[in-house]
């Protein structure tokens, strides 16, 4: 029994104290017909083993080598500094929990403080909580966070093209009991210009899912001249870089914050960023760091506003969520800490100029066209053979050239979506052109 | 054992500009030139300007100032704060795993297919579950997943009137919380006398409006509910079905498999039974396994085995509720519960339970005199007394033994046992660690008659003393504004 303390002699003298002759006396509540069933499971690994055995699982991965990719959709390949994995991998931070002490969670607590801090200068927006699941789960809760906080009566989200699919499965998804119309509109403009009575919230997605940057200049006052809310879904490397969100007059803001230190870990565990004007705060989902003081005025952090949540308003919450992922803040808040304002500003740049150089070589390859449009580090291209053609011939040559758009949406077979970052190099690209060249006509 | 040096400043207030150097390239592979001007920011953001050095010194000092499973005795009722084994972590830092990227095809992704299809399975094992999926990133959303799940089932059935869910009043509030998300309307099921859901109120609740019941078992005062069996028949028998809140599903690994109990759909919280770290507060992982009722409906995508060596690949369920989080659920946790899970096989599930559930027990047992609990029953993996003693209240007890460098039990849950201090103590502790922290409460009892002011003053070892909650309510100073 591997992680068991008590010996056999401990558990006597503790049954002894019970007045029990055997453990088995203990779980007599538990019907007898049902009660110790065979689990049929494999025999007990040694450690040595069982890494043996996960390892030759990793193995398997075509990320096990340290292959070229050019993957994005949501999840990006920017470098991770050392400090961040060093420190955050203590167990004094990845073995405490929900800072419900205060008093003995300070590190937890005035980390997270910091992580909102720094999230919510990124964003520019006056609150970020201590975070979401993830960008889809964050995207969902602005959504109904913003029917919530949207004038009464008004049970319409109009989002803008460009969404990422699985969020859109998502904000369905969480939305499937409520009476709350989803309408998909065109782009940012256009959703603007629908927004009418009935809409609660106008959603936008820049960079979107093909990397599209969106000059959201102006839509935030038409939208809320209509009486609705604007929520702008963003990057936080983007962000560094780009007009904020914030900054265009989005009311509510989420993101995806794997970029910020977190691996790619085959999609989770990240970081969903939630952030909103000061007024909103009370409608948001979601635990919150303040600050406060101790009896001796010494300054301290709490979780705070916890009258919104399950554990007081229970059917009333503004969310069911209870855990989040603390540990990922954390991660995002050592990323921002190393990096500093210039460090993200370099982060994204270079990330933008890998991109470009990407952009304008395929571009250049006769039968391949890049999208037009202000682009960040992704960009989709017309290709001139199916986009799972290349993506195979990918898997031979040990390069991962991009997602094959045809996944999710059927009438764009002939388009490959191509992410760089910070990691790309200038022989990265020269591999990419070479494989993209056998097609070129 | 407690540290109560001052507490860093924060990063801004030791932020000098042109400190921070972080290690980039100098040049991209492009030719430098940058986006349009008028779509960039007006300034750089405001972040603080630190050296390397000074971001670990602030980090590590801060990780100091955290009570951890690492450092302290977590007993943290409800939370299950058990060792996590550092094999995890290794397996789980694997490059294979941690470069995976989540839209790499499924042919090249044969390693995490396997070990996905393999937890799907292990924890099928160990429930009795039909079908299992992984997506859920933590408890409350497997809640909704399921609650969701059931909604749909009875849409699909055309039984669109069953409008209520059955919650007894000893849940956690994520519970009720996610009834409403889902749409339903919450029915608050009282206790009986003996600590279990009251059997005739889930009789007189039971028509055709309810939707189900969900019922965590063992419940939230740590015992195993004395008539599960009748509550679920009359529930199926009216129509609706059950949830199994699989909470607490430490106290009954290997000894009951919840289907086993006709139970319709339940989550597993993988940072607590199966030794994920809690990471401050999150990530967790919340799988959902259904029975035959409800096993098309799971949240998707799941991993299924090809015929004849296909390998390994997604597909949806085909009543599926969809999706509730971008790609496969929280990876990186699933790695280390299934680690942990193969290092125990069936009688190491088994034992965990019996030491979690024995551990209680003797600890109720030293503090049977000092501190009873709500129900003179023997318990399951947890118990719940009150904190509070003449006028030192149950926050005070719980400030207090952090000085004597215990984490606190959760405080004020659940809502039916006035001034609850709620227990767990886990399956890795040892019994001087037990015998410890139950003498630490007998003379923390002892102190409350003596001396109350020294509770009502507590912590005072801590590096900060009792926080003014009330203020940071009030004012909500909710980030560093710099000045």
């Amino acid at each position: 029994m591997p992680f068991i303390g008590n010996t056999d002699s401990d558990r006597r003298r503790m049954l002894e104290t019970l007045g029990l002759a055997d453990a088995g006396e203990l779980f007599t509540d538990i019907p007898e017909d049902v009660r110790y069933p065979d689990l049929d499971l494999p025999e007990p690994f040694a450690e040595l083993e069982v890494l043996r055995e996960t390892d030759r699982l990793a193995a398997r991965n075509a990320a096990s080598c340290g292959r070229l990719s050019f993957l994005g959709g949501g999840a990006y390949d920017h470098f991770v500094p050392s400090v961040v994995d060093y420190l955050a991998s203590r167990g004094e931070f990845t073995t405490s929990y929900t800072p419900y002490q205060a008093e003995a969670s300070q590190g937890t607590l005035q980390a997270i403080f910091e992580y909102q801090s720094m999230a919510a200068e990124l964003l520019d927006i006056d609150v970020v909580n201590a975070s979401q699941y993830d960008g889809a789960t964050a995207f969902a809760e602005a959504a109904a966070m913003a029917v919530r906080a949207g004038r009464s009566g008004r049970r319409k989200l109009i989002v803008a093209e460009g969404t990422h699919p699985q969020y859109l499965e998502v904000l369905r998804g969480y939305l499937q009991a409520t009476d709350v119309q989803i309408v998909e509109a065109g782009t940012a403009d256009v959703a603007a210009s629908r927004t009418d009575e009935e809409t609660a919230a106008v959603l936008v997605q820049s960079p979107d899912f093909f990397g599209r940057v969106h000059d959201l200049r102006g839509i935030a006052d038409r939208v809320h001249d209509a009486g609705a809310l604007l929520v702008v879904h963003t990057d936080p490397i983007a962000a560094a870089l780009f007009r904020p969100p914030g900054a265009d007059g989005a009311d509510i803001v989420s993101a995806e914050g794997q970029p910020l230190g977190i691996p790619l870990s085959y999609g989770g565990p990240y970081l969903g960023m939630l952030g909103c004007r000061q007024k909103l705060v009370r409608k948001m989902p979601g635990r919150i760091v303040g600050e406060t003081v101790d009896t001796e005025g010494t300054r301290g952090f709490v979780l705070t506003l916890s009258t919104r949540e399950q554990h007081i308003r229970r059917e009333k919450a503004t969310s069911n969520i209870c855990t989040n992922q603390g540990l990922m803040a954390l991660r995002a808040a050592i990323y921002m800490a190393a990096m500093g304002p210039r460090g993200m500003q370099q982060v994204a740049r270079l990330s933008y100029e890998n991109a470009h150089e990407a952009a304008t070589r395929i571009d250049a390859l006769p039968g391949f066209t890049v999208l037009p449009g202000l682009f960040f580090r992704e960009f989709a291209v017309q290709t001139p053979v199916a986009a799972a053609e290349i993506v195979s011939a990918g898997d031979d040559a040990g390069i991962s050239p991009g997602i094959d758009l045809g996944r999710f949406y059927p009438d764009r077979r002939d388009q490959l979506l191509v992410a760089l970052t910070e990691q790309h190099t200038a022989a990265d690209i020269e591999q990419l052109v070479t494989l993209l060249e056998r097609w070129a006509r | 054992m407690t540290d109560s040096r001052p507490l860093p400043e924060l990063l801004w207030e030791i932020s000098s500009q042109g400190r921070s150097k972080p290690h980039l390239p100098r040049h991209s592979a492009g030719d430098g030139v940058g986006p349009p001007v008028e779509l960039l920011r007006d300034a750089a953001p405001n972040l603080p300007e630190v050296s390397e050095l000074e971001v670990v010194r602030h980090f590590t000092r801060l990780s100091q100032a955290n009570f951890a499973i690492d450092t302290h005795f977590y007993p943290l009722g409800s939370c299950t704060m058990k060792y996590n084994p550092k094999v995890n972590e290794r397996a789980a830092s694997a490059s294979g795993f941690t470069r995976h990227h989540p839209l790499e095809p499924e042919e090249l992704s044969q390693g995490s297919l396997e070990l996905m299809w393999r937890l799907q399975d292990l924890l099928e094992r160990v429930s009795g579950f039909r079908r299992v999926s992984l997506q859920p990133a933590a408890g409350a959303q497997g809640e909704l997943s399921g609650v969701l799940m059931i909604r749909r089932y009875h849409a699909d059935r055309g039984d669109t009137a069953r409008t209520k869910m059955l919650i007894p009043d000893s849940a956690h509030g994520t519970n009720p919380a996610s009834v409403a998300m889902a749409g339903f309307d919450a029915v608050q099921i009282p206790s009986d006398e003996e600590g279990n859901a009251d059997l005739e109120a889930v009789k007189a609740a039971c028509g055709d409006d309810v939707a189900g019941i969900m019922i965590t078992n063992p419940n939230t005062l740590g015992l195993f509910e004395a008539h599960i069996r009748e509550i679920i028949d009359v529930v199926h028998e009216c129509g609706g079905l059950v949830y199994g809140d699989g909470a607490n599903l430490n106290a009954i690994l290997g000894v009951l498999r919840p289907a086993d109990l006709d139970i319709d759909v339940m989550h597993f919280n993988l940072h607590k039974t199966f030794s994920t770290p809690h990471g401050g507060g999150g990530p967790g992982a919340g799988p959902v396994g259904a029975g035959p009722r409800l096993a098309d409906y799971l949240p998707g995508p799941i991993v299924v085995s090809g015929e004849n060596d296909g390998g390994y690949r997604f597909e949806m369920p085909t009543q599926s509720i969809g999706r509730v989080k971008s790609f496969h659920g929280n990876f990186g946790v699933l790695v280390r519960a299934f680690t942990y899970i193969l290092m125990h096989g069936g009688e190491g599930l088994r034992a965990i339970a019996e030491n979690a559930v024995l551990n209680a027990n003797y600890l109720r047992t030293r503090l049977a005199e000092s501190l009873p609990t709500a129900y003179r029953r023997s318990c399951m993996h947890e118990f719940v007394t009150s904190g509070k003693i003449g006028e030192v209240e149950t926050m005070d007890v719980a400030k207090r033994l952090l000085d004597y460098g215990y984490h606190a039990p959760t405080v004020y849950f659940p809502l039916i046992v006035k001034d609850a201090l709620m227990i767990e103590p886990t399956e890795g502790e040892t019994r001087e660690t037990l015998d410890g922290f139950a003498d630490a409460l007998i003379a923390i009892v002892a102190e409350a008659g003596e001396n109350p002011d020294l509770l009502h003053e507590a912590p005072h070892a801590l590096p900060i003393r009792r926080l003014d909650e009330v203020k940071a309510a009030r004012e909500l100073v909710l980030c560093y504004r710099p000045s």
